[in-house]
């Protein structure tokens, strides 16, 4: 018994660990402009910590619980088209529009899960992939929302409730660091929570879980929702800040890739591999089609993918496992 | 709508079909038997096309005369997937699903960029082929002859796969298949059956490439649609099973046919899409899938 005491005492030290960090973090991202004045790099950082707070978000669903969606570009896209034209069509500020694109994120990803959580394995991951596909089809053809040419954000005026920001981007980057912030002590909480353990009970073993009286769908449904409405949230913040949205630029599958990966490469179902995938995964994707890409000469592909493979292949632990500070909880199978 | 309009739609449903089932009968052999889906194998399909474009202007031969050829690479580039990048990713301990998911993937994104560095953006097409822009007329439907062609060696390849799994070698598949620790206890390397599992699935997607070349666009993006399908085939047809991929695959181009009579053009993909949808529901490991 003493064994388990010690063991629970352990963990929560981690936990308590891992907030200090986190919040030392939180704080010196914030100092970030202080730092860099450059414009340029302040969009690759502001890219960069909104993917970490959207791969974090698919982290919910695809690493602590399990289940791989190669959908994910759906209730990112749902969640950027609603506040966009509750913006747009009625003026309702994105600070409230953004929670609504959440919502009917999060609903969206009960009603694919609903169908498709009786899938397992390669089955689930394909019916995602395909639902992601008919979502981008059929935003495609739908001319109320724009259609194939989009919808454009008109900027009116430099507005905090509106999040118009044209003066400086010193703003967009305080709003995907509470993005993040909110999706890292959402994940931290989950951590500690008993959804948590269910969560990676379903993640290891179904069967097994199931025997222990973990009830199975509802953990994967309540994983989806969390999942789905703050990838939502995340659509939202990215429609605002680029000003222009079309279903090829905030729906495709290749998005929808776009947002596991930096999880996926980072570590999957831990608190940080989300953002340290994408810390390295998103400024050498955008640096790379910047300065290779602009020519069409497919070479940034080229690097793209490799760094995929070699990444996979020599760290399927993720890259977080480089800092054996934080170790996976559960410990590796 | 004529019966003549109907019987068209289903006959060119039917012809594509065939394609889309040998695409995907690869896709189902390498699934059925390692547990491995190929994310690039769409990539495999553009590669093909390209070979017989480059073959073919290279040579001058016909894409016919390139099948074999081409199938052979395709054999071997799938071998060496296996050997360099699908070996390490099946030794892996960690996440193994996740680590076979992302390595394919980063691979069809390392293939599509190759293929535009070498041949750019554009759209090319084999239009001096024997069989291009040649159409039989039937009771007053048209059959475009490079489909029909197509259709037949895609049978054909179907064929040969069926006979190959009833030699020893096929034998040796489908033990490793049902239990992959257990074969090399009766002298089976299962590295070497794995590889060439990879091979023979990487020359059927090969052999439907060099067809599709005959009347089909050529360029980097041109996998992605395919893959879409056949990945799509290969969970309506159930992953592992030939016969599956074969009549998943004539339902899909039937579907996408029909769907075309009746909706917009770029809407035509949902209504496949959908039946698959609808089909998991009631058989989630698809049709022919071994529960």
């Amino acid at each position: 018994m003493a064994g388990s005491i010690l063991g629970h005492n352990s963990i929560q030290r981690r936990r308590r660990l891992e907030l200090i960090v986190g919040l030392i973090v939180l704080a010196g991202l914030c100092l970030l402009p202080l730092v860099v004045k450059d414009v340029y790099t302040q969009n690759l950082i502001i890219l960069t910590i909104l993917y970490a707070g959207l791969a974090q978000a698919w982290n919910i669903l695809g690493g602590y619980c399990g289940q791989v969606s190669l959908g994910h570009a759906l209730y990112f896209g749902i969640g950027a088209y609603v506040s966009t034209m509750l913006y747009v069509k009625l003026g309702i500020p994105p600070t409230l529009g953004m929670f609504a694109g959440g919502l009917v994120g999060g609903l969206f990803a009960l009603l694919v899960g609903w169908p498709c959580f009786r899938l397992s394995g390669h089955y689930y991951a394909i019916a995602t992939v395909v639902v992601g596909e008919i979502g981008y089809l059929l935003f495609l053809n739908w001319d109320f929302i724009g259609g194939a040419s989009g919808i454009n954000i008109p900027f009116k005026h430099e507005s905090l409730v509106e999040l118009q920001f044209r003066v400086t981007k010193v703003p967009w980057l305080y709003l995907v660091i509470a993005y993040a912030g909110l999706a890292w002590i959402i994940a931290w909480i989950i951590e500690g929570s008993r959804w948590g353990y269910s969560w990676r009970a379903v993640k290891d073993d179904v069967t097994a879980a199931r025997s222990l009286a973990v009830r199975v769908f509802p953990s994967k449904m309540a994983a989806a929702a969390i999942s789905g409405c703050l990838t939502g949230i995340g659509g939202a913040i990215f429609a605002q800040f680029v000003g222009y949205i079309d279903p090829d630029s905030i729906m495709s599958g290749n998005l929808s890739i776009l947002i596991a990966l930096p999880a996926v490469l980072g570590g999957v179902g831990t608190l940080w591999g989300p953002l340290v995938g994408s810390a390295l995964l998103i400024p050498l994707k955008e640096l790379s089609s910047s300065y290779l890409g602009s020519s069409g000469s497919g070479l940034d592909l080229m690097i793209y993918g490799a760094l995929i493979v070699l990444i996979a292949l020599a760290r399927p632990q993720g890259l977080i496992s480089l800092l054996g500070l934080f170790r996976k909880p559960e410990g590796a199978r | 709508m004529t019966a003549e309009l109907i019987l068209q739609t289903l006959l060119s449903g039917l012809l594509m079909g065939l394609i889309y089932a040998l695409v995907a009968a690869g896709l189902s052999l390498i699934f059925g038997l390692m547990d491995v889906v190929n994310f690039a194998h769409g990539e495999l399909l553009m590669v093909a096309m390209f070979a017989t474009l480059v073959l073919h202007n290279l040579l001058g031969l016909d894409p016919l005369l390139l099948l074999p050829i081409v199938a052979v690479l395709l054999f071997g580039v799938g071998m060496a997937i296996y050997r360099l990048l699908i070996a390490r990713a099946l030794s892996v301990t960690f996440n193994t699903g996740m680590v076979q998911i992302f390595v394919t993937f980063g691979l069809a994104i390392f293939i599509r960029g190759a293929a535009q560095f070498f041949f750019g953006g554009e759209f090319r097409s084999i239009n001096n082929s024997w069989l291009a822009n040649k159409t039989v007329a039937l009771a007053g439907i048209y059959i475009p002859l490079p489909q029909l062609a197509a259709s037949v060696v895609c049978l054909l390849a179907f064929a040969l796969l069926l006979a190959i799994s009833k030699t020893e070698f096929g034998r040796a598949l489908e033990a490793t298949r049902e239990d992959r620790e257990a074969v090399g206890l009766i002298g089976i390397d299962r590295d070497r059956i794995f590889a060439i599992g990879w091979g023979m699935g990487a020359a059927a997607v090969g052999v439907a490439g060099v067809m599709l070349a005959n009347f089909y666009y050529i360029s980097p993006q041109v996998g992605a649609n395919f893959a879409l399908i056949a990945y799509v085939t290969v969970a309506l047809g159930g992953f592992g099973s030939l016969g599956g991929a074969l009549i998943a695959g004539i339902v899909i181009g039937e579907v996408e046919a029909l769907s075309a009579l009746v909706l917009e053009p770029s809407l035509k993909q949902v209504g496949m899409f959908a039946i698959y949808l609808a089909v998991l529901m009631f058989r989630p490991r698809g049709l022919f899938g071994r529960l």
